[in-house]
């Protein structure tokens, strides 16, 4: 039996006054492709943020490779993790957001390289290659002196994502990264996912409006409703044959 | 030297005389430099190049040389200069010099304010038929003015600590008495300490009523802000 | 009329005060500097202590006015330390950079609070130190925003020099003091001329604070 690489285990998320997540449980497997769906203010976001050690739990654990993410031990207890704990559970997570989050000051090829020669001390000359051979891959290997202003949105969404695959993350998580692009751009960056989903072995959790990408290279579908998961299963499952009502609501208004 | 307590409460009410002056010039040339302003701003806007190019470059002669110099050069120079023969008051003087010196930061600060204002306005406007005043008067202004109004009080305290400049030419505020206590009593140090009390004091609050205002006018006039709320929603 | 003999005196007179105001303002700018990165950090510490402490030093030199630090600092530092500083130079560059300083904190840390925060949370995606967040992301995007702010209150501090006059420096204002006060009839074309001298100095600040303002310009994520 499979071991599930992530866990989370009635997990519980409130900002102030609001509950946005009210108990997640979910088990994501090596090299599932999940998507997670669902309206705004549902929490879905919130979910991979959390996971990313961007937003702490308000209760409930997260698991990495059996490794609780958010608490250690410390003199027998159990106490909040610190950031040497959380750094080194990190290392295997990556992300890609809404916003690119490039560094300006850098070159797209600088900024695909910062991260693996400070943070994991790897080879200069390793990882310049490694990095050209990923902006290759998402197509930009004619811009790599280039700076971000200098390109499309598109163009520097792809970086965002190579910039992501050199740390090699064992789950890569996707926060609705083609909702700030202008609709013509939406496709390469999508292209780029779906060649990701066929052949790389992480876990890719997307939270995503596009539905029909969705069925196409997920195998699992969360549908995200008022902080609980209301729907889980296959694409066809949740998209094509789920009879709950508001997630039908939900598609009705979102596919196109 | 060694602090004593008692000159201290002795100088307290001798400083606090010049209150009043230091006050009145704050308040006088506060308010002549706003004046001023407008006149650095539509001179500005004069269409011709060469002037232009003038303006900018005397604005910016008055704006990075020491207002002290420009106080005595008022002071004392310019009832010199043949065919003036008039003398100006230290008060006087200094609302002259300082508010010169200021008013060139006060016309950038319109300046600002009005470039903020989105260019359709200027073209509705036109649209509608009003005249150039009536442009200013009810469409521009109003919309150019609130959103630098915390910037503006900023500069009103910021005026308030430059004023006792004016002390070097005799104008009796409260740096003036400081000094002149001092000089009697040889004991400079507790009157300045008062000084720097009542400095405080006054400018401490304003600069905080400054920071809220500027809050409050953030979230009304910052449409990023504006964006940023009706999204915080589709964030989650 | 203005006396061409008149002009020529007077410049080369003026420039005695060079050195002085020079001095100063390279000297308080410095310090200013220092003080500026070391007050604007730690006001963004995670101390309640330190935080506190820099503000109240903070607060207090912005909500008061130099000339009175100045003179202030000019008599109660023998006091406190109970030694003559041997000259006022010493006196004029601690109460400018000091001054300054505190200023200059607010910008240092309204720069760092401003990088975007987005900028912050990928660096922590890539897993990257708090320490090293800092130093390859934040900082030098924060370092170019502050360039034109910085540069602005270089000249601002440069125009502070002449004060260092009113405790007895002999600094450029001094000089055209000491003509004016010998014949006053001189007095506009002195201090004319100490305008002119102060703006030729400035210059070339002028300009550097334009090149700032470009730099910022690009290489910066703020939101």
């Amino acid at each position: 039996m499979l071991k599930p690489i992530v866990e989370y285990k009635d997990v519980h998320k409130s900002f102030g006054e609001v509950e946005v997540l009210k108990g997640i449980n979910l088990d994501i497997y090596p090299g599932e492709k999940i998507a997670v769906i669902g309206p705004s203010g549902s929490g879905k976001t919130t979910i991979i943020r959390m996971l990313m050690t961007l937003e702490e739990p308000t209760s409930g654990d997260i698991y990495v490779d059996g490794k609780n993410l958010w608490k250690m031990e410390k003199n027998g207890e159990m106490v909040r993790a610190n950031e040497k704990h959380l750094r080194e559970i990190r290392s295997d997570i990556g992300m890609v957001f809404q916003h690119f989050n490039l560094f300006p000051h850098m070159t797209i090829l600088e900024n695909c390289m910062t991260a693996p020669i400070h943070v994991k001390k790897e080879d200069k000359e390793e990882v310049r290659e490694r990095s050209i051979h990923m902006l290759e891959r998402v197509g930009l290997g004619d811009k790599l002196n280039n700076y971000p202003s200098q390109l499309s949105g598109g163009q520097k969404q792809r970086v965002a994502m190579a910039r992501a695959l050199v740390m090699r993350p064992k789950i890569m998580l996707f926060d609705e990264v083609t909702s700030a692009l202008d609709p013509e751009l939406v496709g390469e960056v999508l292209e780029v996912i779906r060649d990701l989903a066929k052949h790389e072995d992480m876990a890719m959790v997307l939270v995503t409006h596009e539905m029909d990408f969705a069925l196409d290279i997920a195998d699992k579908v969360l549908f995200l409703d008022e902080g609980i998961i209301a729907e889980q299963g296959t694409a066809r499952e949740v998209i094509e044959q789920s009879d709950n009502a508001r997630l039908q609501e939900f598609l009705r208004r979102f596919r196109k | 030297m060694k602090w004593n307590w008692e000159i201290f409460f002795d100088a307290f009410p001798f400083v606090l005389q010049g209150l009043g002056i230091t006050v009145g010039l704050t308040v006088t040339c506060y308010l002549f430099a706003l004046l001023l302003g407008f006149f650095w701003t539509f001179l500005r806007r004069v269409p011709s190049r060469p002037f232009h190019w003038f303006v900018t470059w005397a604005m910016e002669f008055i704006r990075s040389t020491p207002p002290l110099v420009q106080l005595f050069f008022i002071y004392y120079a310019w009832p010199m200069i043949p065919g003036v023969g008039v003398t100006l008051s230290p008060f006087a003087s200094a609302v002259l010099g300082l508010g010169i010196h200021f008013s060139t930061y006060i016309g950038e600060i319109y300046r600002s304010g009005i470039e903020s204002v989105d260019k359709g306005q200027w073209e509705a406007a036109t649209a509608l038929n009003f005249s150039t005043y009536q442009k200013w008067r009810k469409i521009i202004l109003p919309q150019a003015v609130p959103p630098v109004i915390p910037m503006l009080g900023n500069y009103f305290i910021i005026m308030f600590k430059e004023v006792p400049l004016a002390s070097t030419v005799g104008a009796a505020g409260i740096l003036y008495m400081a000094n002149t206590y001092g000089a009697r009593n040889w004991a400079y140090l507790e009157p300045l300490t008062i000084v720097g009390i009542i400095f405080l004091l006054l400018s401490y609050p304003s600069a905080i009523f400054i920071k809220k205002l500027e809050r409050k006018m953030n979230t009304r006039f910052d449409k990023n802000t504006i964006l940023e709320n009706s999204q915080k929603g589709a964030v989650l | 009329m203005i006396k061409i003999n008149a002009l020529i005196e007077v410049f080369p007179q003026l420039a005695r005060g060079l050195g002085i105001t020079v001095s100063v303002l390279i000297a308080a700018a410095i310090f200013s500097y220092i003080m500026a990165f070391a007050a604007g950090l730690c006001r963004l510490s995670k101390n309640v202590f330190i935080r506190k402490a820099t503000s109240v030093y903070v607060e207090i030199f912005r909500g008061t006015s130099l000339i009175v630090q100045l003179f202030w600092l000019y008599y109660a530092i023998p006091m406190l330390f109970g030694i003559q500083l041997g000259s006022n130079w010493w006196t004029g560059v601690i109460a400018i950079g000091l001054n300054y300083g505190a200023y200059m904190s607010e910008v240092v840390r309204g720069s760092i609070l401003s990088v975007a925060k987005g900028q912050t949370e990928a660096a922590i995606a890539l897993n990257m130190s708090p320490f090293q967040r800092m130093r390859l992301v934040i900082f030098p995007q924060a370092l170019r925003m502050m360039l034109p702010e910085f540069s602005n209150y270089t000249i601002q501090m440069l125009k502070a020099t002449s004060l260092v006059s009113l405790i007895g420096m002999t600094d450029i204002l001094y000089y055209g003091d000491i003509i004016r006060s010998a014949n006053l009839s001189q007095a506009p074309i002195v201090y004319v001329l100490v305008l002119i001298f102060y703006f030729l100095l400035a210059l070339p600040l002028i300009f550097l604070q334009r090149k700032a303002e470009e730099i910022s310009k690009k290489g910066v994520a703020s939101q």
